[in-house]
This record gives C-alpha cells, sequence and structure tokens, in this order.
C-alpha cells in the first residue's frame, strides 16, 4: 500500500436538523461581536495597564512596580547565589583594556596621602568604630591574581587581569563586619570625594573573586582605572567595580549606590 | 448553505493575543537596551552593508540614552514571556493541539510546494489541513525559538550563575549575538506571518480571535476520505 499523507479532513459531523442559513449567520454574528468586544477590552485595559505603570510614583528613578521587580529578581538571584560560583578564568593573555567612567575621579588626588577608611559593623546601641588602612596594609595580605570577564551593564564585555587582595581575607584578618556574634548584611563604598558610592550585599563581598584590586593587566593601578585601590567584583556589572575606594562600610540598611538611584538595579548581579 | 465550525480553541487564542503585545515590548525594551551597545551589523573588514540599527533609527522611535528603562521593562516582562510561552506549550501538549502543529517528515516537502505556490510559482491549491507543512515548520519554529530567547537571555542575565549555558553557548559575545539574532527572527517571521494572515482572508483572522471559521456545509470537497487513510476521530481540520 502507498503510504501517502493524509490531507483529507475527516467527514463533518451534520449540520444540526432545521439550522437556517439566517440562523448560522446570526450564531456567527453574535460570537464574532462578544470576541471583539473581549479583545477591544483586553487591549484597552492593557493599554491602561501601561499608563498605570508609567505613571506611578518614582523609587530611585523608575516607577516603584519596576523597581519592586528588579528587586525581586535580586533576592531571587540571591537564593541561588552560591559562594562556591565562580566567574569563569582566561589566559592573561586574553587580557584587554578600556577605560570607561570618571565619576568620582575628577578631583585632584595625592595617592601618597591615601588611606582607606573602615566603619565596622555597628548594630544599633554598638559603638561607631572606625578603623584606617594604607596600601601597604592591603598588599600584605594574600596577592591574587586572576583573569576574568569585567561586563559593562551597556553591553560590552572584556576579560581583565586583576591583582589584589581578596575581600574576604582582608575581613578574615580584620573582623569589621560582625559585632556582637553578628554579620552585617551589607557592604557600602564609597570615593574619597563621595561622588561614586556602591552597595553590595555582604555575601557578594566575601566571594572569592571579590578583590580589593591595586593592579591590572599586570601594571600598578593608573588615575583612571582608580589608583590606589580600587574594587573588583566579576558577579557584578562593570558598576559596581568602584575605583579610588575612599570608605567601606558594613551596615543593615541596605546602601545608597550611584546608578541604582538613576533607575538601574540595584543588584546587579551576575 | 453555511457552516460554523470550531477552529482555535479559547486558550491558544489567548496565549497568542498576550505573546503580542508582551514578546513587541520585550523587543522594545530589548532595542533600548542594545542601542547602549550598538555593535552589529552586516559586512566584512571595513565593509558594512548594514548596520543595528542607523541613528535615525533611534531618534525616530525616542531610544536614545533609555537603557535603564529597557532593562528594567526586560527584566519585567520576561517573566510573562516565560509564564505564557510554558503555559502555551503546555496546552498543546495536554489538549493534543500538538499534533497539528508538530512538523512530520512530510512538512519539509510539502512546505516548499507551498512556499512555491504562495509565490505564484505553482499551480495548485496547498493541502486542506489545519496547518499545512510551511505553517507546521514556522510555527514550531518560533515556539524553539522562544526557547532560545530564554535560554541565551538567561546566559547574558546572570553569566556566572548560568556559567555553563554560556560555555555551551559560546561565550558571553556570542550569546549576546545569538540573543539578538532570534530577535531579528521573530520580526521576519512576524512580517511573513503578517502577510499571510492578509491573504488568507477575514474568515481565518476572525478563526483566531472567535474561534470559529465559516464553511460551506458541503466543505470540504477534497475532504472526501483518501482511500486507506487512517480514520480520524478527531475535529474537522479545515484550510487555513
Amino acid at each position: 500500500m502507498e503510504t501517502r499523507p493524509d490531507y483529507s479532513a475527516p467527514p463533518l459531523p451534520e449540520s444540526p436538523a432545521g439550522l437556517l442559513e439566517a440562523d448560522v449567520a446570526r450564531q456567527a454574528a453574535g460570537r464574532s461581536r462578544r470576541a471583539f468586544i473581549v479583545g477591544g477590552l483586553a487591549a484597552l485595559a492593557g493599554v491602561g495597564g501601561w499608563r498605570w505603570l508609567l505613571t506611578r510614583p518614582t523609587d530611585d528613578g523608575t516607577p516603584w512596580p519596576f523597581r519592586r521587580v528588579l528587586d525581586a529578581n535580586g533576592r531571587l538571584s540571591q537564593a541561588y547565589f552560591r559562594e562556591a560560583r565562580l566567574a569563569p578564568t582566561f589566559p592573561k593573555a586574553m587580557a584587554t583594556t578600556r577605560q570607561n567612567g570618571n565619576i568620582g575621579l575628577e578631583q585632584s588626588f595625592v595617592t601618597a596621602d591615601w588611606r582607606m577608611r573602615v566603619q565596622a559593623y555597628a548594630p544599633a546601641g554598638a559603638p561607631a568604630r572606625v578603623q584606617e588602612f594604607t596600601i601597604d596594609d592591603i598588599k600584605a595580605l594574600p596577592r591574587v591574581d586572576m583573569t576574568t570577564e569585567l561586563k559593562c551593564i551597556e553591553g560590552w564585555s572584556i576579560k581583565v587581569n586583576w591583582v589584589g587582595a581578596r575581600f574576604s581575607d582582608f575581613l578574615e584578618k580584620y573582623p569589621l563586619a560582625t559585632a556582637g556574634g553578628r554579620a552585617a548584611r551589607y557592604v557600602s563604598v564609597v570615593t574619597p570625594d563621595e561622588k561614586y558610592y556602591v552597595g553590595l550585599d555582604l555575601s557578594n563581598a566575601v566571594h572569592p573573586q571579590t578583590l580589593l584590586c591595586y593592579e591590572m593587566n599586570g601594571q600598578p593601578l593608573t588615575g583612571a582605572h582608580g589608583a590606589p585601590l580600587r574594587l573588583v567584583t566579576p558577579l557584578k556589572y562593570g558598576i559596581k567595580h568602584l575605583k579610588r575606594i575612599g570608605t567601606i562600610a558594613f551596615v543593615d540598611e541596605r546602601p545608597a549606590d550611584f546608578w541604582a538611584e538613576q533607575g538601574y538595579d540595584w543588584d546587579s548581579g551576575h | 448553505m453555511k457552516r460554523l465550525v470550531e477552529k482555535h480553541p479559547l486558550a491558544i487564542r489567548w496565549f497568542h493575543w498576550l505573546n503580542f503585545p508582551i514578546l513587541a515590548l520585550m523587543i522594545w525594551s530589548g532595542l533600548l537596551i542594545y542601542w547602549a551597545n550598538d555593535v552589529y551589523r552586516i559586512g566584512w573588514g571595513p565593509t558594512t552593508l548594514f548596520k543595528f540599527f542607523p541613528d535615525g533609527f533611534y531618534k525616530a522611535l525616542g531610544m536614545p540614552q533609555k537603557l535603564a528603562q529597557g532593562m528594567n521593562w526586560h527584566f519585567a516582562l520576561m517573566w510573562l514571556f516565560v509564564i505564557n510561552g510554558l503555559l502555551y506549550v503546555g496546552y498543546t501538549l495536554v489538549s493534543g493541539e500538538w499534533r497539528h502543529l508538530l512538523p512530520d517528515r512530510n512538512s519539509f516537502r510539502e512546505a516548499i510546494l507551498v512556499t512555491l505556490h504562495d509565490l505564484g510559482l505553482r499551480k495548485g491549491e496547498p493541502p486542506v489541513v489545519k496547518y499545512n507543512g510551511a505553517q507546521k515548520i514556522a510555527y514550531t519554529a518560533v515556539v524553539l525559538m522562544g526557547a532560545g530567547s530564554l535560554l541565551t537571555g538567561l546566559a547574558i542575565y546572570k553569566p556566572v550563575q548560568f556559567a555553563w549555558l554560556m560555555g555551551l553557548l559560546g561565550g558571553y559575545e556570542w550569546a549576546r549575538a545569538e540573543h539578538f539574532i532570534l530577535t531579528v527572527g521573530y520580526v521576519l517571521f512576524f512580517v511573513v506571518h503578517i502577510a499571510q494572515v492578509v491573504r488568507a482572508g477575514w474568515n481565518n483572522f476572525r478563526s483566531m480571535v472567535a474561534g470559529f471559521q465559516m464553511v460551506d456545509a458541503q466543505h470540504p470537497a477534497a475532504g472526501e476520505p483518501v482511500a486507506g487513510a487512517p480514520a480520524r476521530s478527531t475535529t474537522p481540520t479545515l484550510p487555513a
């Protein structure tokens, strides 16, 4: 037997007895009308929803429903986040340089006078503690050399070789993120001129690839790249890689973040 | 004498029409994001045939400097896009509609014949079935593209958490390019889809809104069962 595709329609059911042409037309018109009215109302509801969304009061530069969704996405991302999950690393030879952004770097600045101010975690009632560090304090910590991909929120990416101290090693030697058996939830990092500032979850800050970085692509950091010390965290977009660290603070409230205030995702994590 | 015959189930119509504005907004917000690093072009060496996109295109659509807005829309609507897509696929599986949609070994030959017919290069009507071979391939392909957008999107949204996926897709830059190419694919699909809907006429369009189609009571003349064809007990299949 020849096997051919069956393109035929199966036999049609009989027309209901006594259904006249006019009845069929009326039935069709009625169903069409109902369907198009429902469709039209749904479309209007969609337009209404759009206008409602765009007229909501803003929360950090974006209508609040968007901020809620971004934060929910961030929480989901943090729930899935594992410290052991590492950003891919690459051969050092693949590293390149691209300079982007100088907010927080505009003031003249003498590297030799630089000190990193760290405001220790002080839960309500506890006395404030501030400790200062020199670049040699940071360089005394174990030296980490890694080549990871820097992803700009604009959509481009480059591989960069970073050298620095693990943020987690820093905290191990100087336990400033904990007090009375409790750990801070967030880390705030601010430039000396306070023009640029980022916030991180503590879990991201202590990720093994989050560095207090002082060398880039085999050279000490240049001014444009944040000399003498910058933040590197390949689990976040470039906007969180703050250049020229001035102050670090361990807090329970979500810290201000320069780009989040402009409507961007506070988490901006990968 | 005309008869009124069911064509598209209510659920499929809702999934279809919800997908339309959601996907349109995903493409629009995707363009707001792409604007911030619009590096793709068609060309070789220093020769560029077409740049994605000319400045006039962005300006005409009011797109420059809206990266944050684009990301916020994109990462909110992604949920609706994925949920609607999963419900659609789940429904076709549970209801058995997938049988009309999934191409079989004859669909590819049939698709060529349908395409030749639609281009006026071949006489003879396409087969009288709910979806012809070309439609089966197109509608299945667009669902696979949706899955592709989800996977490439996840890879560029969370490239560290989904590093394995990013690696499978050829790295971060490739995943972004693939995500973009799939979007170009939707636009091409849309152009052909609209042209075909216009060609097919009102009766066909209405069936996607109201669910039914009007046919001659004797219809289809071509519907005499083929001798030896397996009996089918499903609802009637009709011309698109």
